[in-house]
């Protein structure tokens, strides 16, 4: 059982959802600092994949040197803030902080570089990066975290930056599927405002590129163009039941609770199938909506779930239960009604996982939510000349992030099939460099 | 943007950070590492008479968490050969000839001194550093501080040398002596171009209680020796302050003593330095503390609106008086954050036991203490130890129109003058009765 009752108020949703890493006051934070060794070729800071230099602005903090600190986050990722509450720290900067050798708590690093970005926010603190106009123009395909950061990076090298947006808001992902206990819509909107007053680069809501003849015209009127798609829709397992319109793709659930809030109406025994970080997402949200009862079904044994460790044991703090070699058969419907999940037993025979014939058994639910990967955007990908994607869909670059067909550029979860934001900034970023180099032979 | 570089006494250098004479400028292969990483200049470890150094040589003061908020050692000068360091001052200088590379020399007598000046003036030093303060092992052999300490001495090799140098002399005083102007005054009688201050502080840092050795252990014995780090930072802002108030030295500063960071650069600067030394916080972390210094003091100078060092420097001496010219009338007493609070009840005590009684509890009905406002004497201890910023503030009372002070009160004749003078104080101060202590 989990221990929420369903939020009916903004109030109660917040207090369901609230902050995992709250941001630090003051004092916190200055004690917080205090504790960091400024350790040479700082373990922290190899772990983290836009290379903050950590110790530098952990000691800033501690010298009340704030808007040094959020520069020096700032000048390695532009989505410091965001990234400061979302990053997996467990297992990057955090995880590699050398008081783990010693069984002390390591530094909260996420904690304190929100905490400098959230201060040099609020004070409209001035980044005060934009170099001379260089006359080239490039436009961006996608407004998540990447396409954000490659936006800022090339507007800071003097580029002019028109990015495409489909949807109504900035941020991809970012907004629309990290977990609401990790960051706040308006924590994430707040500093894509934020950037874009800073930087001045130019986004067109609303707009997809949609066609072949769009990307003809935006090949005709930019000199670059980087892709920043990210990933599509939640793949399907095709099984029998899996359209009926209680099952619900996790992306697409994930997506209308980050937007709706406590106005999504729930089940009250709801089937979470997968074993990523996406899937606990959905588990550990459900149970938070106070679904009574969440069960995340895993094909495989617990130890083989590609989710972090301490994601499992976020959903499992709030009641979710796991059930492992699982496999569903089929979603049961009687007269329309969704009623439960046909799973059958696994095990492992010679590494190959198998079903063993005979242990059928059927957990009863009245929702489930399938969180068995993305889809790739190959549609889309499919009208630009020239373009390759590997045996996976993904987009093939080379170490540049310059795509086969050499005028795109592109980074984020198009390239690495899903990874975390932190890795779509700083790809992204580094594209930008690279796309300075081509822009400027 | 504001411009960080400096002209010390004729020494041009990127920014006025510079590496202490110590272990981190003991090689060019450290001073090349420290400049190629932002460092603006490095005072080489001195050179001078022959020595032997003992192993081991540091001890360390640790508070609470804090490793080394207080540094100590008895090591002497170089023990790399002359020809060595010269060779190697020459190819730093090759490498960063707009960076300040200055020789800390220690010799005995007037022969050695002009040798010895001439040898790194030839290799291309562009400044020299008197060592008159190690306050161990060479004091005992009449160098170091044993000069620092006779101003007739200092004065008569500082002579010495500015027969010979053709670049700036700083002389490098002892603070193990009662009244540093005094060595500063013979610094300029003797011709010196610039000052530096502190050296380390003669100290013993512990003792390891169940073997009966002071720290450092050498094979069961100890020897006094130099205190510097974080913990002497007071004490040599007030000498830099002295000096630099001083009528008669007009010299410029090179501020030493536990600068860590930023904040502590500009302290000294506000104070009269026109660069700053740095060891015990490279021998901590390393050259790479430089990146967080030289970031914080270009924020605070854009902050500021300062232009240029020069700018700031000795900022925040004319507000520093002697006590005789303080206002008497200014009051302050303290007044608690209900809010901010957290019920620790430190101020508490601190002011029951450790000041003047004017906190009050009630317990029946909150943790949080009160402040009874006609005992407070505004003399902010509670504020200091309580342990939430903004919590305890201390709020002006006064009108701040008439301004008093000492000296105009002796003037008038309106001093109290009898022990029991009712013009004293804590004449009218409330302390309750001794026998109160004993109430349950
Ligand atoms: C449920 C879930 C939870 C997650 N939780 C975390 C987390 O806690 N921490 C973490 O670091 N990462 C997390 N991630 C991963 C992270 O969100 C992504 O790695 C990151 O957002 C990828 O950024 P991106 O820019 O590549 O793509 P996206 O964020 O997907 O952004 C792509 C943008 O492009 C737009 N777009 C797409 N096609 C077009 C088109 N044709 N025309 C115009 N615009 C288009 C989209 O609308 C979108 O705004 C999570 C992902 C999911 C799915
Ligand atoms: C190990 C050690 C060796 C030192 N050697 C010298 C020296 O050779 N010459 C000198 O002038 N000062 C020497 N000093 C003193 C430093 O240059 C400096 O004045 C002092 O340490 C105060 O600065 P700090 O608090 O930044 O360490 C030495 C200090 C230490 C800790
Ligand atoms: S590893 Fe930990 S202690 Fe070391 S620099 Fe990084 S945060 Fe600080
Ligand atoms: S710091 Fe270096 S020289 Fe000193 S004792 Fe340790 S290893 Fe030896
Ligand atoms: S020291 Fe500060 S926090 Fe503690 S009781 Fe006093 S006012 Fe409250």
């Amino acid at each position: 059982m989990s221990e929420f009752v369903r939020p009916l108020s903004k109030e109660e949703f917040e207090e369901n959802f609230s902050q995992i890493k709250p941001i630090m006051n003051d004092t916190e934070a200055y004690l917080e600092s205090s504790r960091c060794l400024f350790c040479y070729d700082a373990p922290c800071v190899t772990a983290c994949p836009s290379g903050i230099d950590i110790p530098l602005f952990i000691r800033q903090i501690n010298t009340k040197n704030i808007t040094g600190a959020a520069k020096t986050i700032y000048e390695a990722n532009y989505l410091g803030n965001t990234c400061g509450k979302v990053c997996p720290t467990e297992v990057l900067c955090e995880g590699a902080c050398v008081f783990n050798h010693q069984n002390v708590k390591p530094l909260e690093i996420g904690r304190l570089q929100s905490f400098s970005t959230t201060n040099a926010i609020e004070r409209g603190v001035e980044l005060c990066y934009v170099r001379e106009d260089k006359n080239k123009k490039v436009a961006i395909i996608g407004a998540g975290p990447s396409g954000i950061s490659c936006a800022c990076e090339l507007r800071k090298e003097g580029f002019e930056v028109d990015i495409y947006e489909a949807k109504s808001q900035p941020s991809g992902l970012a907004l629309h599927g990290v977990a609401p206990y990790k960051i706040t819509n308006k924590e994430v909107l707040t500093e894509m405002n934020y950037l874009k007053n800073q930087f001045g680069y130019k986004v067109l809501y609303n707009t997809p590129i949609d066609s072949k003849d769009k990307i003809t015209a935006l090949e005709a009127k930019y000199d670059a163009i980087f892709i920043g798609v990210g990933l599509g829709k939640s793949k399907s397992i095709s099984i029998k039941g899996e359209t009926n319109i209680n099952v619900y793709g996790a992306v697409e659930f994930i997506e209308k609770l980050k937007l709706q809030h406590q106005e999504v109406f729930l089940g009250k025994k709801a089937i979470v199938l997968g074993g990523g970080n996406t899937a606990m997402d959905a588990a550990s949200e459900c149970a938070r909506m106070g679904v009574g009862s969440v069960v995340l079904a895993y094909r495989g044994s617990e130890k083989y779930m590609s989710a972090y460790a301490f994601e499992y044991d976020l959903a499992k703090a709030v009641g979710v239960k796991g059930l492992f070699n699982t496999l569903p058969v089929e979603i049961l419907e009687e007269k329309g009604k969704l009623v439960g999940v046909r799973f059958i037993n696994t095990a492992y025979e010679n590494g190959e996982l198998v079903a063993i014939s005979g242990t059928e058994f059927i957990e009863e639910c009245d929702m489930v939510i399938m969180a068995t990967g993305q889809s790739k955007k190959v549609d889309f990908l499919a009208w630009i000349d020239h373009l390759s994607l590997d045996k996976e869909s993904r987009i093939e670059v080379n170490e540049k992030f310059q795509t086969t067909n050499k005028k795109y550029f592109a980074a984020g979860d198009a390239v690495n099939g899903g990874a975390e934001v932190v890795n779509a900034v700083s790809d992204a970023k580094r594209a930008a460099q690279e796309i300075k180099v081509y822009l400027s032979k | 943007m504001s411009d960080l570089s400096i002209n010390f006494a004729g020494i041009k250098a990127p920014n006025p950070f510079w590496l202490a004479s110590a272990p981190p400028t003991n090689s060019g292969y450290q001073i090349m590492k420290a400049f190629d990483q932002g460092w603006g200049g490095a005072v080489w470890k001195t050179l001078g008479v022959p020595v032997i150094n003992v192993s081991s040589r540091y001890g360390g003061l640790d508070y609470r968490g804090t490793r080394m908020m207080g540094f100590n050692n008895i090591e002497l000068i170089t023990d790399r050969p002359l020809k060595d360091n010269l060779k190697e001052i020459e190819e730093v200088k090759k490498h960063f000839p707009d960076h300040a590379v200055i020789a800390s020399l220690m010799v005995e007598t007037r022969e050695e001194w002009h040798q010895i000046v001439r040898d790194v003036e030839n290799a291309g030093a562009d400044g020299l550093e008197l060592n008159f303060g190690c306050p161990h092992g060479m004091c005992e052999r009449g160098m170091g501080s044993a000069v620092g300490q006779e101003p007739e001495v200092i004065k008569m090799i500082v002579g010495w040398v500015k027969e010979v140098a053709k670049t700036p002399v700083i002389v490098k005083l002892t603070p193990n002596i009662t009244d540093i102007t005094v060595a500063g005054l013979a610094s300029v009688q003797g011709g010196g171009d610039a000052i530096s201050l502190i050296n380390t502080i003669q100290s013993i840092i512990g003792v390891d209680i169940d073997n009966f050795v002071s720290y450092p252990n050498v094979g069961g014995e100890s020897t006094n020796g130099g205190y510097c780090g974080p913990a002497v930072k007071p004490i040599a802002l007030n000498m830099l302050k002295n000096c630099a108030q001083h009528p008669y030295i007009n010299l410029p500063i090179s501020g030493i003593g536990g600068i860590e960071n930023w904040k502590d650069a500009v302290e000294y600067i506000l104070l009269g330095a026109g660069s700053v030394q740095v060891c015990t916080a490279v021998m901590h972390y390393g050259f790479g503390i430089i990146r967080e210094m030289i970031a914080g003091l270009e924020q605070y100078m854009d902050q500021k609106g300062f232009k240029t060092i020069d700018d700031m420097v000795g900022k925040a001496l004319p507000k520093i008086k002697t006590w005789e010219n303080l206002n008497l009338n200014h009051k302050v007493v303290a007044e608690i954050n209900n809010s901010k609070c957290i019920e620790c009840q430190l101020c508490y005590t601190a002011c029951e036991d450790g000041a003047h009684q004017a906190i009050g509890i009630n317990k029946e009905e909150t943790r949080v203490p009160y402040i009874i406002e006609e005992n407070c004497v505004g003399c902010n201890l509670c504020s200091l130890v309580c342990p939430v910023e903004g919590c305890i503030t201390m709020k002006r009372k006064d009108n701040g129109k008439e301004v008093i002070t000492w000296k105009e009160k002796t003037m008038a004749g309106d001093v109290p003058t009898t022990f029991d003078d009712e013009r004293a104080g804590g004449a009218g101060h409330h302390v309750p009765k001794p026998a109160d202590a004993l109430k349950k």
